[in-house]
């Protein structure tokens, strides 16, 4: 990756953040979680899916489908910075007037499907990568998981059906940042050694840095990872990546900051102090 | 001309169609020579089986999906809610065995809260034939509609000729009678003729009903039956909660109407297992025990 590249998605991922950090105010978001996915987020769509915004529609785009629907803050961010949709509408975040909202909808040109409950877009994105083979189309379709969505015996079932039907055009993509809604998953639901149990199931699997453009991008540039198999990337990340003041801590998975909040922890973001935080974390699950 | 025969012309015909099943091939056991790769068995999974068809149907594609009722409507509920219902997706549920048609199945095959499940998800269809020459005049019209449906499916032989065409919406009116009318759905029409026929001969004016289409309701017609009969009686495979008995309830309140209705369904506990006819002998379903069951009623309740 050159130079240029990459300070380009570090720029524009800064600017995910900054986007997220500011709707994590007046009823919040889910921030923590989103902020792990941020960098996965900014490179798929800038250097990994054939889409933009003449071809969001095209059914020979590539696709991405967000599982873990907490992280849909990190995507309205990067449609903001891809120009595909203004970022006024973030400052509407949870009004009525408009479908910018914790979950993601198709209101909201860019997202191919609802999600919110867990499990469900592997089977989807299963379907829609199993009709680009029947149909010959070359289009690549992603799914990003959370981990802690791995609990959910309907992923599992994905993955054997996906490997069954050779689906080598079909990329899982595991938002590894270690914590579920309100704890580490190895203190929950242990999944280590994950790479092998993807491996058992019969896909292909790679694992890197989730915050590392160039591993990223080392370890998507052979796709499909093998012929004839789901490809699964485990991408290894910190929840409330970019702000030492809630990083990698299970109480900041969902966050509703004051005003003044939000500002320490644009401060902190661009290298500035810790912020001092005493805004509670709303469970809302 | 079977189930199978009219899937497969109706798939050969448009290549929108796909046929998936989670491992239930009963219905479609040739389909994959004739399909190729628009035939889909994923295995014993219901749940991604849906969310599959969610994905081909994003695609522009017309998944026909198979699964056992009581599986299809409950194992996968949450995905066919989620996925096809939020979605609003053309995706196509035929659901094999529903009601006593598990007859020696046991309770959990038993799907006889599935007219209930189905028919609360916003945007789906449910739709109820009473045989096979039902279900074979129903399903042009239900698959080349854009609207995601459940279809219980039955394959039995028919014991009357249907002349009534199928359109979405409508129920079959077999006859119209003063005394009593039966609506029914399903396989318990075949019984439902031999009831009314003993009360025809017991003097009595009766009327009968095929519903065929449970959602969208046929309220022009449950409406004008329980104006024009003394008694109306629901008759249904089915839980006595949500289905065609409440439905009717809701249909009368709507237009403020009131009438006297006499529900025969399944009361708070699952059937016996057995054979088919014996199930039915067993929980007072046979159109001789309906007949007499109709007429006690007629007797004891309205008397004045």
């Amino acid at each position: 990756m050159n130079s240029n590249t990459l300070q380009d998605l570090e720029a524009t991922a800064l600017r995910v953040r900054e986007h997220i950090i500011r709707m994590s105010t007046d009823g919040g978001c889910f921030t923590g979680a989103s902020l792990s996915a941020t960098d996965l987020v900014v490179y798929l769509y800038k250097q990994f899916l054939k889409i933009d915004q003449s071809t969001l529609n095209d059914p020979n785009r590539d696709y991405l489908f967000l599982s873990k629907g907490h992280d849909v803050p990190a995507l309205y961010g990067t449609f903001v910075e891809l120009g595909w949709m203004p970022a006024e509408r973030l400052a509407n975040h949870l009004s009525t007037n408009d479908s910018v909202y914790w979950h993601p909808n198709v209101k909201i040109p860019g997202i191919e499907f609802h999600s919110g409950s867990l499990g469900h877009l592997p089977s989807v994105a299963l379907g829609v990568a199993l009709d680009c083979k029947i149909g010959g189309s070359p289009n690549k379709v992603v799914c990003i998981l959370g981990d802690g969505e791995l609990n959910e015996g309907s992923v599992w079932e994905a993955v054997l059906v996906a490997n069954a039907y050779k689906l080598d055009n079909l990329l899982f993509v595991v938002d590894r940042n270690f914590f579920q809604a309100n704890m580490p998953t190895e203190e929950l639901i242990p999944l280590e050694p994950l790479a092998d149990k993807f491996a058992a199931f019969g896909a292909a699997v790679k694992r890197v840095d989730g915050h590392n453009f160039t591993a990223l991008e080392n370890a998507l540039s052979e796709f499909p990872f093998e012929s004839g198999k789901l490809n699964v990337l485990i991408a290894d990340t910190r929840r409330g990546k970019g702000l030492p003041s809630i990083e990698a801590r299970a109480d900041r998975w969902f966050c509703n900051f004051t005003h003044d909040e939000v500002d320490a922890l644009i401060g902190e973001l661009h290298g500035q102090h810790k912020a001092t935080i005493e805004s509670e974390t709303l469970v809302v699950r | 001309m079977t189930y199978e025969d009219l899937l497969t012309q109706t798939a050969l015909a448009d290549d929108r169609v796909v046929v998936m099943t989670a491992e239930n091939r009963a219905l479609v056991r040739n389909m994959p020579q004739n399909l190729g790769n628009r035939f889909i068995d994923t295995g014993i999974t219901e749940q991604c089986m849906i969310g599959a068809a969610a994905g081909l149907a994003l695609r522009g594609r017309t998944p026909v999906v198979h699964a056992l009722a009581a599986f299809l409507s409950m194992r996968a509920f949450e995905f066919i809610r989620t996925d096809v219902g939020i979605g609003n997706l053309p995706v196509k549920l035929s659901s094999f065995v529903p009601g006593f048609l598990s007859d020696g199945n046991g309770p959990t095959h038993q799907a006889i809260e599935d007219v209930a499940l189905m028919r609360g998800i916003p945007h789906m269809q449910v739709f109820c034939p009473a045989d096979e020459q039902d279900l074979l005049q129903m399903l042009p019209t239900i698959w080349a509609s854009p609207a995601p449906s459940y279809v219980r499916i039955t394959t039995r032989p028919a014991t009357y000729q249907h002349k009534q065409p199928f359109e979405i919406g409508c129920a079959e009116v077999v006859s119209m009678g003063s005394d009593i009318t039966l609506l029914v759905y399903g396989m318990l029409f075949e019984q439902a003729l031999i009831a009314a026929d003993i009360l025809r001969h017991a003097g009595y004016s009766v009327g009968l009903v095929n519903m065929r289409s449970l959602k969208p309701i046929d309220e022009h017609t449950i409406l004008d039956v329980c104006l024009s009969s003394d008694l109306v009686v629901t008759i249904e495979d089915h839980f006595l909660t949500g289905g065609l008995y409440s439905i009717v309830a809701e249909t009368l309140l709507k237009y403020r109407k009131t009438a006297n209705v006499h529900p025969i369904a399944l009361k708070g506990k699952w059937y016996k297992p057995g054979r088919l006819n014996e199930v039915l002998e067993h929980e007072g379903f046979t159109g001789a025990q309906m007949a007499h069951t109709i007429q006690t009623e007629m007797i004891e309740n309205l008397a004045d």
